[in-house]
């Protein structure tokens, strides 16, 4: 069988914050602990002085399990269900590869 | 790729699944926001066990928000701060010293206070108000109209009624009623309706939807278009969001300035010849005079104003009116300024002479499946005769509250009659999911020296607030959404929410309605139970839907009208093609408004407070401050109770940029004053290269459920409505100038923070 893994379209991630809520009620996570975690660039100005870099990028800890026990019964990762903007797709790696490919600024994780 | 599992997520109403019921319900109550999103609930033994979005529900398609998600067991389940059972007040207000009664006795108690009411001065004498649009915002008006015989109705000390209510009021004169960006939402096809086509340009000016969700509006919607449609972004913010710095170009005004943008505008829209002729000469009225009231806004003059770069003005103004398909977002912060229903008329000109009104991936005049008055005038016309409705406070000097959308009292009117008695007393407050001297109320010091004032102050509501604690006598305990059964038809779809849990002695505010109508007005009302009540509402408007029916059916009732509506006569009562305005075109030239004799095209006008108005003030306090910015941890001043939001974002913020920051030796995260003439409050310094410079940003809605209640949750010591103002507002009585005052601000120090506004105020409340 496949390796499953995270596909994060950060280009639209807006860092509203769901992904990590939805996996610290999952895990049942105690305050200051992550298992998506929003890592965060900027705001800062970019040197033409007029556009920014104001980039959100969720990136899975090692807490993150992939939400084994969802995906056993059918569900998504929890992370990739509510995710606001959907950048967040779980599947076998090489499929996630191809949407790599079609989608400027994302990112593989490989989880397992 | 894995998808949602349809033997999973199934679509009926109910299903078992091992251990759990599983209901498909929306959610649409505090805690929580305006927009009503699709959620699963899963039930076990008579309680929500957890929650998940409903990737079947076509408005937010199984997506949900931080407090969404975390609403379970700090929210709904929270039996340490969630109240129970009615309480009585037995100490002084302020002291919170409550003792539990049951419900029969609380009723008892309102109705002996509302025939006292009656009796000495009159139904005027009692004032309903609620908070923002959720599941308050026809049945608080209801009760008001239905139980107490009132027509005095109000938003909890919103000064100038700054938020949704000029918009709408603007809206209705201009063009009918309000237009929205179109995402789809009004059919249940949404992006795969066969008419659809995403906008090519979306333009957000003063509105970060992304984190605010504004009224039916789910932000992400936005992010949707982006990907999936292509759509570009367009941005007018003081403050860089993420929405702008994704966005084509943007602009960063002075707070207040937008007027004179938006002139500008139109200006470069008309010279350059960028506006639809044909759409212009056959549905709009008034465009000579429009032409002429824009010529000499160049946007040299207007950049100059607003602190912008005319290019950029042109830039934006280009993109959006040479786009085949462009939306036009605007929100709370246009209504929360003098000059704010100029702006809004500017922006629907904009609208509407680039031919994107009514159109697909434009502005769609937003209306209901069914067109069931399910807002603020939900029962006026039916309980209350119009001699009584034409006496509402403020009426006489304000007739745009009779024609607006939504028949408010002039809430700065109705303080002051509070605190002077004249010309009658105000005997009874009746308030539900409202937290004013902790959220909207300007001038928050007033309002709770004047809420002192009301001999009889009931507070519907979930859990223990600052005004609870400051000035109600009693307080009902109120139904979540998942303990209620509702009704909503907010734009689409028309949906009932039904009960699925009880919690404690809680009731929902349709319940509270239909008893208290019952019980004081039996003999006129036309329901005997809460059911009934729910049943009246859909059929006082001929819905061709029972609620009933409507609560079998977990995906609610759509029904789209289709677009372009002005050439099929759907828009107007008559059937007859155009607009729903006296000329039954789009008004450029409002001819309502020149009745009343206000501008009838829009204008700019400086704040009242700003460098230029006031430079004697300006000199003291150098910077401009704005508020009210979104956060997605919290709702207004909801979710401070909430560990994991409070996890996110700790404390209020001020954003600062670094140059105003190294001016007054502020450091980012130093608590800080920030103080005008009118008062002070202390936030912690954000400092920030994304807020312009001169400019401060402040929260809102902030207060400590952690800290004692009889400290008012500390709420005076970080509230920026320490700052603003009550009685200024528009020339129409709508928009005051909560996000244009001045202000400056340094370093809290133990020296200066020996005597905080918190206990001044406790101390005076004392007395």
């Amino acid at each position: 069988m496949s390796k499953m893994g995270l596909f994060i379209n950060y280009e639209y991630c807006t860092g509203c914050h769901a992904c990590e809520v939805a996996c610290k009620k999952h895990l049942n996570l105690e305050k200051g602990q992550f298992g998506m975690h929003v890592l965060q660039d900027g705001p800062r100005l970019l040197p033409d002085g007029k556009k920014w870099e104001y980039t959100y990028l969720p990136y899975p800890s090692h807490l993150c399990d992939m939400c084994a026990d969802r995906t056993k019964e059918g569900r998504l990762p929890t992370c990739a269900h509510h995710c606001q903007g959907g950048v967040i797709e779980y599947g076998p790696l090489e499929e996630l590869v191809k949407l790599a490919a079609e989608q400027p600024h994302s990112v593989i994780y490989a989880l397992q | 790729m894995p998808t949602y599992n349809p033997e999973l997520y199934r679509k009926e109403k109910h299903w078992k699944e091992g251990e759990f019921d599983v209901y498909r319900n929306a959610h649409w109550s505090g805690p929580g926001c305006h927009e009503g999103c699709g959620l699963l609930w899963y039930v076990k033994d008579g309680k929500v066990d957890h929650i998940e979005g409903d990737p079947n529900d076509a408005f937010n398609r199984g997506r949900l928000c931080m407090r969404c998600l975390n609403m379970v067991d700090e929210g709904i389940n929270n039996t340490e701060q969630r109240l129970k059972r009615p309480l009585k007040r037995v100490g002084k207000r302020g002291e919170n010293k409550w003792e539990e009664i049951s419900w029969d006795e609380a009723y008892s108690i309102i109705e002996e206070h509302v025939h006292d009411a009656w009796d000495t001065v009159g139904p005027l004498s009692i004032i309903v108000m609620e908070g923002t649009g959720r599941n308050v915002c026809w049945q608080v008006p209801l009760l008001g109209f239905s139980a107490f015989r009132t027509p005095q109705f109000s938003c909890g000390f919103l000064s100038g009624d700054s938020c949704y209510l000029p918009r709408c009021s603007s809206s209705v004169l201009i063009m009918g009623g309000p237009a929205v960006v179109d995402c789809g939402q009004f059919s249940q096809e949404r992006y795969d309706h066969p008419e659809y086509e995403y906008p090519e340009v979306i333009l957000s000016w003063g509105s970060n939807s992304l984190v605010s969700n504004k009224e039916a509006l789910l932000g992400h919607w936005f992010i949707d278009c982006a990907r999936n449609g292509g759509t570009k972004f367009l941005n007018v913010d003081t403050r860089v969001t993420w929405l702008s710095a994704h966005s084509e170009a943007y602009l960063q005004p002075r707070p207040g300035t937008d007027g004179a943008l938006a002139m500008a505008m139109l200006n470069v829209i008309i010279s350059e010849d960028l506006y639809d002729h044909e759409f212009v000469e056959k549905w709009c009225f008034g465009f000579d005079d429009l032409r002429e009231c824009v010529k000499d806004w160049t946007p040299e003059r207007a950049g100059e104003i607003a602190g912008c770069d005319p290019e950029d003005i042109k830039m934006i103004a280009r993109i959006y009116a040479t786009a085949k398909t462009a939306a036009f977002d605007w929100g709370v912060a246009t209504d929360q300024n003098v000059n704010g229903m100029a702006q809004t008329h500017a922006f629907m000109i904009m609208e509407a002479i680039t031919g994107n009104v009514d159109v697909p991936g434009g502005n769609y005049l937003a209306g209901g499946a069914f067109g069931v008055n399910a807002m603020c005038a939900c029962g006026l016309d039916q309980f209350i005769s119009k001699d009584l409705q034409d006496q509402r406070i403020g009426l006489d000097k304000y007739p745009m509250h009779q024609y607006g959308m939504v028949p408010t009292v002039v809430p700065d009117l109705l303080l002051e009659q509070i605190e002077t008695g004249e010309p009658y007393p105000i005997k009874m407050l009746y308030m539900a999911g409202t937290n004013p001297i902790a959220c909207m109320g300007a001038e928050a010091p007033r309002v709770v020296e004047a809420l002192q004032k009301v001999p009889f102050v009931v507070i519907a509501d979930l859990w223990m607030t600052p005004t609870a604690v400051a000035a109600a006598d009693l307080v009902l305990p109120v139904a979540m959404s998942c303990e209620r059964n509702s009704y909503r038809e907010w734009y689409q779809p028309s949906r009932a929410m039904t009960k699925l849990t009880q919690y404690g002695e809680c009731k929902s505010d349709e319940q509270i309605l239909a008893d208290l109508s019952i019980r004081l007005n039996g003999e006129n009302v036309p329901w005997t139970n809460e059911k009934e009540m729910l049943e009246w509402v859909l059929a006082k408007d001929n819905a061709p839907i029972t609620w009933e029916d409507l609560s079998k059916n977990p995906d609610g009732a759509w029904a789209f009208p289709g677009y372009r509506r002005y050439e099929t006569g759907k828009l107007r009562g008559d059937g007859k093609p155009g607009f729903n305005t006296p000329t039954g075109l789009i008004e450029l030239r409002s001819t309502m408004m020149e009745a009343m004799g206000y501008h009838d095209l829009p204008y700019f006008q400086e704040p009242p407070e700003s460098p230029v108005t006031r430079p004697d003030l300006f000199e003291e306090y150098p910077l401009v401050c704005t508020s009210g910015k979104r956060h997605d941890e919290f709702f207004h001043s909801e979710h401070r109770n909430m560990p994991t939001m409070r996890e996110f974002r700790p404390n209020p913020e001020v954003d600062i940029h670094p140059n105003d920051a190294e001016k007054y030796g502020i450091k980012h995260g130093d608590w800080v004053w920030i103080e005008n003439h009118r008062g002070r409050c202390k936030q912690t310094a954000n400092v920030t290269p994304t807020i312009k410079e001169g400019v401060v940003c402040a929260d809102h809605g902030w207060w400590f459920p952690e800290n004692d209640p009889a400290e008012l949750y500390n709420v005076f010591d970080v509230n920026i409505n320490n700052l603003t103002t009550q009685g200024v507002f528009g020339e129409a009585g709508y928009g005051a100038p909560y996000r244009t005052i001045l202000c400056k601000v340094y370093k809290c120090t133990s020296e200066n923070s020996k005597v905080t506004p918190n206990q001044i105020i406790v101390e005076s409340l004392k007395k």
